[in-house]
């Protein structure tokens, strides 16, 4: 039992699976980037390189950090993000039945990762890295409401089930939550979310590459840059995994290239917006977007 | 595999710019553009120089931003390679007799590639690039 347990972790559907995935879909939305830029491309190991690289750098503490939120904060955020991508993929592949309520669990083990960036910026001792810290923040404020708003549709739809092996039972016995006004609806907001969860383009304020310098991760450095990068080529699976099961009554190959689609057109024709367009945009146009999904899920539609 | 060669697999590059007067700055974005595309060998430009694999040090070492480049390079978690890139970090080019110069980057920092040129062009850093990864593999 505990050897079984272990196995789903590290090797399927957990650690290895999901990393593998990971780094194959991150491959082809670097190739995809540069072939809409008119480039050539990165060859297809190339974020496998970039990974076993950091694994050999040297690891530096900054002397102003407080080191133990330091050391722990991209271990924890690589955790949150395995226990959610193994979960969702014993649900996918049918290993395990979850349980009631794990819709609301797994949104909550979601957030693990952004509030470790959170805090690892915080505690870097660098005021780039408090910087990206606090837009992180401030951008989970925007979005979190959002994701919660956009996954009550699901839920309503399928009359109040709150586990997602019996969302995805009740949509293979009806239709899936997607076929439908309010489901549509949802699945767009939710796929914005999911954008702004992972910092892809137009949300990439936390990292911002071009003006605070890669924020929050500025002062990161060998093995502990690695488990960041680790866990956001493993968001790259996990996070569609969770949109798939609950609006579209699981994944497949063919659905998931769809999104994964969406999400790099999404980021290759968007400027990055400022932090206080990301909030109104959120607040003030995508919420009462989703209030009204929730009306019409609750009118049946 | 030894680790010269995962280190040149995924050369990520930060760009010093000492006191240049923006012709090298400009060049080396060149590199990025359609036509050179250097992501196609791993080379990625970031902006801190704790994910640096590679110094790209242009512009003329002064006595103001000597000491800091010294600190950059020890801020650089190891192995890191650097590249004295344009005429005035290889030999300090027209600025040797000025009274303001502190010493070439190969005497503030161990320098593995020199790049002349005024500015080099993309084509020659390039080559640059990949004659430095040939050297660290020890080819």
């Amino acid at each position: 039992m505990v050897i079984q347990y272990i196995f789903y972790f590290l090797i399927f559907p957990g650690f290895l699976f999901i990393l593998a995935a990971g780094l194959m879909v991150s491959w082809a939305e670097r190739k995809l980037t540069a072939r809409l830029q008119w480039r050539q491309g990165p060859p297809l190991l190339q974020p496998f390189y970039d990974l076993q690289k950091l694994f050999i750098k040297e690891t530096l503490l900054p002397v102003n950090a407080y080191h133990s939120i330091y050391i722990l904060m991209p271990l924890l955020a690589f955790s949150g993000m395995l226990l959610a991508g193994t979960w969702l993929g014993l649900l996918q592949f049918r290993l395990s039945g979850g349980f009631p309520g794990d819709v609301i669990a797994l949104v909550y083990i979601l957030t693990i990762p952004s509030m470790a960036v959170v805090f690892a910026g915080a505690s870097s001792g660098n005021p780039l890295a408090a910087l990206g810290s606090s837009r992180e923040m401030k951008l989970m404020l925007a979005y979190e409401l959002v994701f919660w708003v956009s996954l009550c549709i699901p839920v309503i739809k399928s009359g109040g089930l709150l586990g997602v092996d019996s969302i995805i039972a009740y949509q293979s016995e009806n239709r899936p939550v997607l076929y439908s006004f309010s489901g549509l609806i949802g699945f767009m907001l939710a796929l914005v979310c999911i954008h702004a969860k992972m910092g892809k383009v137009p949300f990439d304020i936390a990292e911002a590459e071009t003006e605070i310098a890669a924020g929050a991760y500025i002062d990161y450095s060998g093995f502990l840059l690695g488990m960041f990068k680790m866990t956001q080529v493993m968001a790259l699976v996990v996070l569609p995994l969770l949109l798939l099961e609950v609006f579209w009554g699981g994944a497949n190959l063919l659905k998931y290239a769809l999104v994964l689609l969406l999400i790099i057109l999404l980021e290759n024709t968007n400027p990055r917006l400022k932090i206080t367009q990301v909030m109104r945009l959120f607040w003030f146009y995508l919420l009462p977007v989703g209030i009204l999904g929730i009306f019409l899920a609750l009118n049946g539609l | 595999m030894n680790r010269a060669k995962i280190l040149t697999k995924s050369l990520w590059v930060y760009h010093v710019a000492g006191a240049t007067c923006n012709n090298c700055d400009i060049e080396i974005l060149d590199c990025l553009t359609p036509r050179f595309d250097a992501e196609r060998f791993g080379i990625k430009l970031v902006g801190s120089i704790r994910h640096a694999d590679l110094l790209l040090v242009a512009g003329i070492q002064n006595r103001k931003n000597a000491p800091r480049l010294k600190e950059l390079y020890s801020m650089a978690p190891k192995p890191v390679a650097v590249m004295a890139f344009g005429n005035c970090a290889a030999s300090q080019g027209m600025f040797a007799q000025s009274y303001n110069r502190s010493l070439p980057v190969d005497q503030i920092i161990p320098v593995d590639i020199y790049v002349p040129g005024c500015p080099p062009r993309p084509e020659a850093i390039l080559d640059a690039a990949l004659k430095l990864i040939k050297k660290l593999r020890g080819e």
